[in-house]
């Protein structure tokens, strides 16, 4: 059982690839519109998600044999929740306007579908090594289309990146406009359609 | 393990009983190990938005903190409700914290007022709890809507200052008092102007004590209490 096996690399790439959470699944789609209109807030999240789905993954993971089957929803709850907790609680304490930002979101996180989807449908049949790698992988897909929108709506919106200025001020005398409707949870749909439609007909292809 | 029954109702009782009171102590736990330094980053993010409000922007942490003890001389409260002292420049700058409701929770803010005979808004600054993004949002996201408050008259007196004409309104027609509310957000403009009222209202012949008769507080020993004027109203 190498740590890197193939089948193991393969748990890991999935959900970067073909099994994307939210391109191939479309799971955690809420959170995905909500928090991306910078890029900033959109990666605390796609941390926040990835710690809380690898060690929620984890923990089920190596409870798995005690857990009692009929109340398996409640414990997973509990775990997830648990953790959620302590993350916003961290956020909180050391990147406090960030948490004020993300606000309602971080608590969220706790009926975020891809968490309980990948601790019902992984976590709750494999080890815990692979369930860790699982969860960083479904984590991290997760966290790249949040980026990616995040960028996008931030460079159109608001002309800057991380909150610098990228756009020069230069532009904006020759009469260059940010678009408003960048800043909009709306067009994060139309982004995150796009982003779906592209990563389709690549992977569609190559099937 | 596996001889274990985990479907029987006393292994079930027993392991989410064990389960809750090991998260219990795990959250108590660092609850009480980060609450100082939360506590530190809300008091300090306090201070930003007062400084939000006096139109300065853009600090960091330890700036911000040195700014806020610069700029602010003295506070006080009445009814629960906080008064800063402030002076930039050398003008006096009085400061006052609102409360209110927006369309789904809570509203707050900071506006600062200056001006000897007439008082006008020097700057203003709102938070929210949970509205709605890219909409009731931007009265927290929005400097350029916050900055449409400078210069707006508060006052439908200023010599009595009882009645708050500054205002927030769908339709400007005094443009002396009042702002446009922000498009689509017409519950949480409400809001802000109910806040407004209330907030500035209830100080309303204070305030044009301590503009009038005491200038600012700073000359008044640095007494917090001191901000109360010695004719109580009620």
């Amino acid at each position: 059982m190498a740590l890197f096996s193939k089948q193991n690399k393969e748990v890991f790439t999935n959900p970067l690839n073909l099994d994307h959470p939210i391109l191939g699944q479309v799971l955690g789609i809420c959170s995905a519109l909500a928090v991306t209109s910078q890029l900033k807030p959109a990666i605390v999240m796609g941390l926040a998600v990835t710690v809380i789905t690898a060690f929620s993954n984890t923990i089920i993971s190596i409870l798995r044999n005690t857990i009692p089957n009929r109340i398996r929803i409640v414990v997973q709850l509990v775990v997830v929740a648990a953790l959620v907790t302590i993350v916003s609680q961290i956020l909180k304490a050391y990147v406090y306007d960030v948490s004020v930002q993300l606000s309602v979101y971080v608590g969220l996180i706790i009926t975020n579908c891809i968490l309980m989807g990948r601790l019902e449908a992984f976590a709750m049949q494999n080890k815990p090594w692979p369930s860790f790698l699982d969860g960083v992988g479904n984590g991290l897909g997760y966290a790249m289309i949040l980026v990616i929108v995040g960028a996008v709506r931030e460079f159109l919106g608001r002309g800057s990146l991380l909150g610098f200025q990228i756009i020069p001020d230069a532009c904006y005398d020759w009469g260059y406009i940010n678009n408003g409707m960048m800043t909009m949870p709306a067009m994060a749909l139309i982004l995150v359609g796009i982003v779906i439609w592209v990563h389709r007909a690549y992977f569609y292809k190559e099937k | 393990m596996s001889k274990l029954n985990t479907n029987s109702n006393s292994y079930i009782i027993i392991y989410s009983t064990i389960l809750v009171i090991i998260v219990a102590f795990l959250l108590a736990f660092i609850f009480k190990a980060l609450k100082p330094m939360q506590d530190a980053n809300v008091a300090l993010d306090v201070k930003k938005q007062i400084l939000y409000s006096l139109n300065i922007r853009d600090l960091d942490g330890a700036e911000a903190e040195a700014k806020y003890a610069e700029v602010v001389k003295n506070e006080g409260d009445i009814d629960g409700q906080k008064y800063y002292a402030c002076e930039i420049d050398g003008e006096d700058i009085l400061v006052v914290s609102l409360k209110g409701m927006g369309l789904w929770g809570g509203i707050s803010g900071y506006i600062s007022i200056h001006g000897d005979e007439v008082p006008v808004v020097y700057g203003a600054y709102f938070n929210h709890e949970g509205e709605t993004a890219g909409l009731g949002a931007e009265i927290k996201d929005s400097q350029a809507w916050q900055e449409k408050f400078i210069g707006k008259k508060v006052f439908v007196d200023p010599a009595d200052g009882s009645e708050v004409a500054l205002s927030v309104v769908k339709k400007v027609d005094d443009p002396e008092t009042q702002v446009d509310c922000v498009t689509g957000a017409t519950l949480t403009s409400n809001g802000v102007n109910d806040m407004i009222k209330a907030g500035l209202k209830d100080a309303g012949k204070r305030f044009v004590q301590l503009f009038v008769t005491t200038r600012c507080v700073k000359d008044e020993p640095t007494d917090s209490t001191a901000v109360e004027p010695k004719a109580e109203e009620e």
